[in-house]
C-alpha cells in the first residue's frame, strides 16, 4: 500500500478540521474503553493470563522455524498447501494464480489487514476478478474508497447518516423510498445485498488471528459470521496469514484468545472463533474444495533477534489505538499507512522504513496507557524511543530538533552550569507568570502556547528544593 | 541440506534472524515436547465446580450474549420444546437438520407433527436449522458444533434462527476440555475440517459501535439442553 506517513504533519491538520471525523471519533473512547475494563474486572486471571500470553508468544518467536515446518507438514496432512512468500508482489502474484487456477471471476473476502498490506483488491482487480468485502466496516469503506482507519473496526470515522448515503447511491436497485435511518435497517440491507455474493464468489479470502503448529489449524474470530460464509460457500478457501500468527497448541492459543476479545471489543468471547484444518472431507455436504495457506513474511523476519521483536507478539486487537489519546485526536487515516495508533507507530517503520515512517514514533505523549492495555504486554513506547534514537542516529531528525537536543546535552553533562540555568528559568517564568501562575506566551515556545498556556514554574527547581529539605 | 525450494529458502531466513541451526537437539527437544504435553496454562477458576454449577454458569454467560436456552428432560421431549420455541416466535413450522443420529432419533413425527422436517446442508432459502452440540463451553457460554455430515457448517451460518441441542453431559467448564474430547474422538493432533466455537448469536457494531444483531449469520440462537 502507498504510504502517505511522511506527510503526517499535514495529514494530522486535515484531520483537525475534518468535522465528519471529529464526531465520528468523540464516539471511540467511551465504548471501548469502559467495555474492556468490565471485561477485566470479571476475570480476575487476567492479569496472569497476559503474562502467560506474551511468554507464548516468546517462546514461539525463539523457536519460529520448528514451529513452522510443523505446522506445515501438519496443513499438508489434512489435505491443504501451503504458499511461501517473501515479498507484498510474490504474495499477489500466488493469490492471482490461484483465483485464475479456479476460474474465478468473483471473490468474497473476511476481514484481512495483510490484505491490505498487499494491496490484494487492486491486484485481483487489475486480474478482471470482482473482491467483495463482506465484512460489514470493510464493505462500508470498500464503497466509500477508503482505507480502514482502525484495525478491528475499519469504518469507525463515518458516520451512520454517511453509510445511509453510501448505500442510497450503490444499491440503486433497490426503492428509493425506502427507510434507512436506523443501524438496524443498515445492517439488514447490507446482510441482503452481501447474501446474493456469497452464493455467487468462486473463491473465499480471509486472515488469520492464529496458525496452531500442533493440528496445520487456522483460526478466524469474528462476530458478523461473514468470515465463516467466506471460508464455507466457495469453491476454494485461501487464507493469507503473516509468520508471527503462528501458536504451538490448542492450550495456548486459548489462553490468548482469553485476552484477545476481552481487550478488544470487551466480549468474553467473540461471537465466531472459527478452527479451520484443510478443505472439504469425503462425505462432507459443504465445505470449500480446495484450503491454501499463504504464508507471508514481508519484512517480519528482520524483526526477529532485534529489539523490535515484541511487536511480533501483537495479536491486532486495538486496544492501543482506543486508549491512544493521539488516536482519539486524529483517527487512523493520518498516521498514512495499514497501522494505525501505538502498534502502527511501532510497526510501520520496520515494514516501509524510519525514513518514511520517522514521524510517527514521535506521535505520541508518553503516557504509557498502550502498554499498560496491551494484552501482549508489548512495551509500545519503549519501542517508540528506539525508533527516536535510530533516527537521531541515521541523522533523520530535523535540524532544529537536533540542535536543541545538542544545546540541552551540553547542559546536561554540565551539572552546576545546568542548575544555574535552570534556576535562573525558573525564577524568571515564576516572575513573568505573576500570580495568575499561567503564561500565555513564552520567547521561542510560541508553538506551544498558540494553543494553551504554560504552567508556570514553582520558582525553584526540584533539585533545589530537594537540597533544601535536606534530603 | 535440502534442495532450494520456496519453503527451504523461507525458513533459512528465520534461522538466519534467529541465529539458530534447525538441527540444535535442545531446540528441538522443547518443541517437541510442547507440541506433545498438552499442558493447560493457566485455566480460570469460573467454571470449577460440579456439573450444577457448570449448567448454571454455561446458561449465565449464554444468556447474557442474547443465547436463548431451554431444558427438556429427555430427547423425547425436544421435537414440542423446538415447535413451541418457533410458534412463540412466530417462525415457520420447518426446519433443516444433519445426518447426526441423536437428531435423527428423535421423535419428529409424535413430538412435532406440524413441523417440516428436512435433512441435509443448509439450503439458502432454509429459515430454521438444528445441530447436535459436541459441547458446551460454561466459562464463556460458548457452543462447539464439528463439521461433517452429521451436522453441516452451513447450518450454523445460513438460516436466521439456529437451534443447537445439546447433551447436558456435554457441558464441560473451559475451552482445554474441549480440546481433550476432540482428541479422543478424532485423535492426537487430528481436527475435524471445521470446529465452531459459537457464543451468541452474529452481530456487529459497525455502525457508530451500535450493535446489532444478525449482521450476516443467525439472528437468533437458541440452545435446548436434554438431561435431567
Amino acid at each position: 500500500m502507498d504510504t502517505t506517513s511522511p506527510r503526517f504533519p499535514a495529514n494530522v491538520r486535515e484531520a483537525f478540521s475534518d468535522q465528519q471525523l471529529q464526531r465520528a471519533l468523540s464516539k471511540v473512547p467511551h465504548g471501548f474503553i469502559k467495555k474492556r475494563a468490565d471485561a477485566r474486572d470479571r476475570l480476575p486471571e487476567f492479569d496472569q493470563l497476559r503474562d502467560q500470553a506474551r511468554d507464548i508468544k516468546n517462546h514461539t518467536l525463539a523457536h519460529l522455524d520448528l514451529y513452522l515446518e510443523h505446522y506445515v507438514d501438519k496443513v499438508e496432512a489434512a489435505g491443504g498447501r501451503v504458499h511461501f512468500c517473501t515479498s507484498a508482489d510474490e504474495a499477489r502474484a500466488t493469490i492471482i494464480d490461484l483465483c485464475k487456477g479456479l476460474d474465478a471471476s468473483t471473490v468474497t473476502k473476511g476481514k484481512t489487514m495483510i490484505g491490505e498490506e498487499i494491496d490484494i483488491n487492486e491486484a485481483l482487480e487489475a486480474a478482471g476478478i470482482t473482491p467483495v468485502e463482506t465484512d460489514l466496516g470493510e464493505y462500508i469503506i470498500q464503497l466509500r474508497h477508503e482505507r480502514p482507519s482502525h484495525i478491528i473496526a475499519p469504518a469507525v470515522h463515518v458516520n451512520k447518516d454517511q453509510v445511509e448515503a453510501d448505500f442510497r447511491r450503490v444499491h440503486s436497485h433497490l426503492p428509493p423510498d425506502r427507510v434507512l435511518e436506523e443501524a438496524s435497517s443498515l445492517v439488514n440491507e447490507a446482510r441482503q445485498v452481501l447474501r446474493e455474493k456469497y452464493l455467487a464468489a468462486d473463491v473465499g479470502i480471509t486472515g488469520a488471528n492464529f496458525l496452531i503448529a500442533e493440528t496445520g489449524t487456522s483460526i478466524i474470530v469474528t462476530n458478523e459470521g461473514n468470515g465463516d460464509l467466506t471460508q464455507t460457500l466457495p469453491k476454494a478457501h485461501i487464507v493469507l496469514a503473516t509468520i508471527e500468527k503462528l501458536v504451538p497448541t490448542l492450550e495456548d492459543v486459548s489462553t490468548i484468545l482469553r485476552v484477545l476479545a476481552r481487550s478488544a471489543t470487551g466480549q468474553e468471547f467473540s461471537s465466531y472463533t472459527t478452527l479451520s484444518t484443510g478443505p472439504r472431507r469425503s462425505g462432507d455436504p459443504d465445505g470449500p474444495g480446495e484450503y491454501h495457506v499463504v504464508i507471508l513474511d514481508n519484512g517480519r523476519s528482520r524483526m526477529l533477534d532485534t529489539p523490535f521483536q515484541h511487536m511480533l507478539r501483537c495479536i491486532r486487537c486495538g486496544a492501543c489505538l482506543n486508549h491512544c489519546p493521539v488516536y482519539q485526536a486524529i483517527g487512523g487515516h493520518a498516521y498514512g499507512w495499514v497501522y494505525p495508533g501505538p502498534m502502527g507507530s511501532v510497526l510501520t517503520p520496520s515494514l516501509i522504513g524510519i525514513d518514511k515512517a520517522g514521524h510517527l514514533p514521535n506521535a505520541s505523549t508518553f503516557c504509557g496507557r498502550c502498554e499498560e492495555v496491551c494484552p501482549m504486554r508489548i512495551p509500545l513506547p519503549s519501542m517508540m524511543r528506539h525508533w527516536r534514537e535510530r533516527q537521531f542516529e541515521r541523522h533523520l531528525t530535523p535540524q532544529t530538533v537536533r540542535w536543541g537536543l545538542g544545546v540541552w546535552g551540553f547542559f546536561a553533562r554540565r551539572p552546576p552550569l545546568y542548575r544555574l540555568l535552570t534556576g535562573i528559568g525558573a525564577r524568571a517564568l515564576k516572575t513573568m507568570a505573576g500570580k495568575r501562575g499561567r503564561l500565555n506566551s513564552v520567547p521561542m515556545a510560541g508553538g506551544w502556547t498558540k494553543h494553551r498556556d504554560l504552567p508556570a514554574p514553582a520558582g525553584k527547581t526540584f533539585m533545589a528544593q530537594w537540597k533544601a529539605r535536606g534530603r | 541440506m535440502s534442495a532450494s525450494t520456496p519453503k527451504a529458502e523461507f525458513i533459512a531466513r528465520l534461522r538466519r534472524s534467529l541465529k539458530v541451526s534447525g538441527e540444535d537437539e535442545t531446540r528441538k527437544g522443547a518443541v517437541a515436547a510442547r507440541l506433545a504435553a498438552h499442558a493447560p496454562n493457566l485455566v480460570p477458576r469460573r467454571a470449577e465446580g460440579d456439573a450444577a454449577h457448570r449448567e448454571k454458569l454455561f446458561i449465565e454467560q449464554a444468556t447474557a450474549v442474547q443465547t436463548s436456552v431451554d431444558k427438556v428432560k429427555s430427547a423425547a421431549d425436544v421435537p414440542a420444546a423446538i415447535a413451541d420455541y418457533l410458534r412463540r416466535h412466530n417462525l415457520p413450522q420447518a426446519l433443516r437438520h444433519g445426518a447426526d443420529p441423536l437428531i435423527k432419533k428423535l421423535p419428529w413425527k409424535k413430538g412435532a407433527p406440524s413441523l417440516e422436517v428436512k435433512e441435509g446442508r443448509a439450503d439458502p432459502a432454509d429459515e430454521v436449522s438444528v445441530a447436535h452440540g459436541f459441547a458446551g463451553v460454561a466459562e464463556t457460554g460458548t457452543l462447539i458444533l464439528c463439521s461433517g455430515p452429521d451436522n453441516p457448517t452451513t447450518l450454523n451460518f445460513l438460516p436466521e434462527t439456529h437451534i443447537v441441542v445439546l447433551e447436558a453431559g456435554d457441558v464441560v467448564g473451559t475451552y482445554e476440555e474441549v480440546w481433550t474430547r476432540l482428541r479422543e474422538k478424532f485423535g492426537e493432533g487430528q481436527m475435524p475440517r471445521t470446529v465452531n466455537m459459537i457464543t451468541g448469536p452474529s452481530r456487529t457494531g459497525d455502525i457508530e459501535q451500535t450493535i446489532e444483531l444478525g449482521a450476516h449469520g443467525p439472528k437468533r440462537l437458541h440452545v435446548v439442553i436434554v438431561g435431567k
